[in-house]
């Protein structure tokens, strides 16, 4: 086992301690939004596909890379946007409603 | 260790650090829009000191330059698209089409590499942490594609919800999971090479589709945040190989979070993992409508009365389950919520952490229908509450509201559930007197204080506003 690899292993092991501490505290109120936010983090492959197009000169190279590419992209980009979509309906409401709401019926906020 | 180097690797960890502090802002809502957006800033710095690297080394071709270019354009449009045009009661399809797609690119990542090291180094020499990792990577990547795009399928209803069984089935599967890991074997064993692991590849995507067919619809939800926790792997292992460490944290953070929500949605369902993926139980989409025998006696209440009994509670909670989410009702029973509220009556969402199509699922489309986020209370909240509430409205929820959850020796015993026959009175919306997914009598039905009011969801809940209407204006 060489050092590099060591080092990998130890990076990988820590950051799922670390996912396991953060996530277990997420709301249930808030896991469909958590679920498409972490989809949208391993759209980090983008990276790795970016790194794979450094060595890559043949044909079948090359439609590997391009499908690849395409998938991560979706990935990464949708992902961030649809989970954006979802958390601006949590954040903006509750204020709004809670002034609406003492405000009292057909009365919108100032 | 260049000063060059040093940049690049000091930016990949900002961006790191920003996917766990954006994750650790998930933790309230007020925050979680600022943390997502935190981990879109990492992800973008990722990219940008990636597209640095690349001009830096000038050792990618101008072809390749080419297909990167265009083919992440294509990926970015679509997705982009198909993000801000879903619906949110379409939203787990979207998620889980995208895990399927960043477990495929995971794959592929380790294929590309396997092919670029073919032409230069002798198999036989490739060290076995890239052999292996390589193997799983592809394996992996290749059950959750597949995998993810049934799933996507079934939750969008192209392939039917219910379980697809068909003879020998099961033996194809193992057939397939010996296939993929033979295969895999043999590639780090130094033979066969790239075709080798387009062998373990295909079999991991039969795999990929016998495991996800038989399951049903109800168990949905567990098997989305396992498919999501097998691509965050996926992802790590692309990261062992290119030895990249963003991609092996970020994958790590999402496995993690995948497995957290895998646990938590099948101890809600009162399942274990390995039964949800023996499969063969659950049901469709549409709840099962042949009425059963029900033992006891079932009081059944006009609409009209039910929305009499709604109008001058004190205090109502409304129970919304699966039947609510697939009926898309959520509208109905906002406008429902909002009409009592205005006319002075306390309000409040019991949620059970699998309503829905995916964990969450139901807060999601209650926000969407702007219901207030302080109305939204989960299991632990609601519970206490019940013994001071009047009227408790079930729409579309079974399982989860039974009594006999309390009692060992049954299909439900142990499961987590709402306890609405705690409340003074209960009024359950439901098609028919049809079993909910364990299979079972609830006993709540038969209960004294409950009444029923056969009708569809969304439906029943608009007959329910139209008689409040009626009887309160």
């Amino acid at each position: 086992m060489t050092a590099l690899l060591f080092a990998d292993i130890s990076v990988f092991v820590l950051s799922l301690l670390v996912g396991f501490e953060v996530i277990s505290k997420v709301p249930s109120t808030l896991h469909t939004p958590l679920m498409s936010g972490t989809n949208a983090i391993h759209g980090v492959v983008i990276v790795g596909v970016m790194v794979l197009a450094a060595g890559t000169d043949t044909l079948p190279g090359y439609l590997l890379l391009f499908v690849a590419a395409a998938f991560a992209a979706m990935n990464v980009a949708g992902g961030y946007l649809v989970t954006d979509r979802m958390l601006a309906m949590f954040r903006t409401r509750p204020a709004d409603r809670e002034r609406t709401r003492s405000a009292g019926k057909g009365q919108v906020r100032s | 260790m260049t000063a060059f180097d040093t940049t690049i690797h000091l930016v990949y960890l900002a961006a790191a650090v920003c996917f766990v502090l954006g994750l650790h802002l998930m933790t309230t809502p007020a925050t979680a829009r600022r943390g997502n957006q935190l981990s879109a800033a990492g992800m973008a710095a990722a990219i940008a000191a990636t597209v640095v690297l690349l001009a830096h080394d000038h050792t990618i071709t101008g072809t390749a330059v080419v297909v990167l270019t265009v083919g992440a354009a294509a990926g970015a449009v679509a997705g982009l698209v198909s993000a801000r045009r879903v619906k949110m009661t379409a939203m787990p399809q979207l998620v889980s089409l995208f895990n399927a797609v960043g477990g495929g690119a995971a794959a592929l990542i380790a294929f590309g590499d396997a092919i670029t090291h073919t032409g230069s180094v002798p198999l036989g020499q490739l060290p076995v942490r890239t052999t292996l990792t390589t193997a799983l990577d592809v394996i992996i990547g290749g059950i959750t594609f597949s995998g993810s795009l049934i799933a996507s399928g079934k939750l969008a209803g192209v392939i039917p919800g219910q379980p697809i069984i068909f003879r020998g089935g099961r033996v194809l599967n193992v057939v397939a999971a010996v296939a993929a890991v033979a295969g895999g074997t043999t590639y780090v064993a130094g033979y066969g090479g790239a075709p080798m692991l387009c062998v373990a590849a295909g079999a991991a995507l039969v795999f990929g589709v016998l495991m996800t067919l038989p399951i049903g619809g109800a168990d949905m939800p567990v098997v989305i945040a396992l498919l999501n926790a097998a691509t965050g792997t996926a992802v790590a292992m692309a990261g062992f190989v290119l030895d990249s460490s963003p991609l092996i944290i970020a994958g790590a953070l999402v496995g993690a979070s995948g497995a957290i929500l895998t646990k938590l949605m099948a101890d809600a369902m009162n399942r274990s993992v390995p039964a949800i993926l023996a499969g063969g139980f659950g049901t469709g989409d549409s709840p099962a409508t042949g009425a059963s025998a029900a033992g006891g006696n079932v009081r059944e209440i006009t609409v009209d009365d039910a929305a009499i009994q709604l109008a001058y509670a004190g205090k109502v909670v409304i129970v919304p389950g699966y039947g609510l989410a697939a009926a898309q009702a959520q509208h109905e029973v906002v406008a429902l919520a909002q009409a009592l509220t205005d006319s002075g009556v306390d309000v409040s969402y019991g949620i059970h952490p699998v309503a829905g199509r995916m964990p969450g699922h139901m807060n999601v489309l209650l926000a969407e229908a702007n219901a207030p986020y302080s109305q939204l209370k989960d299991l632990d909240e609601i519970n206490p509450e019940f013994p001071r509430t009047d009227v408790v409205l079930v729409v579309g929820a079974n399982d989860v509201t039974n009594p006999a959850a309390r009692r060992p020796g049954n299909p439900v015993s142990g499961m987590p559930i709402l306890d609405v026959d705690r409340a003074k009175s209960v009024i359950v919306v439901k098609r028919s007197l049809g079993h909910g997914y364990a299979g079972i009598d609830n006993e709540l039905y038969t209960d004294p204080k409950t009444a029923m009011l056969f009708n569809d969801a969304k439906a029943g809940l608009a007959a329910l506003l139209a008689g409040l209407h009626a009887y309160v204006a």
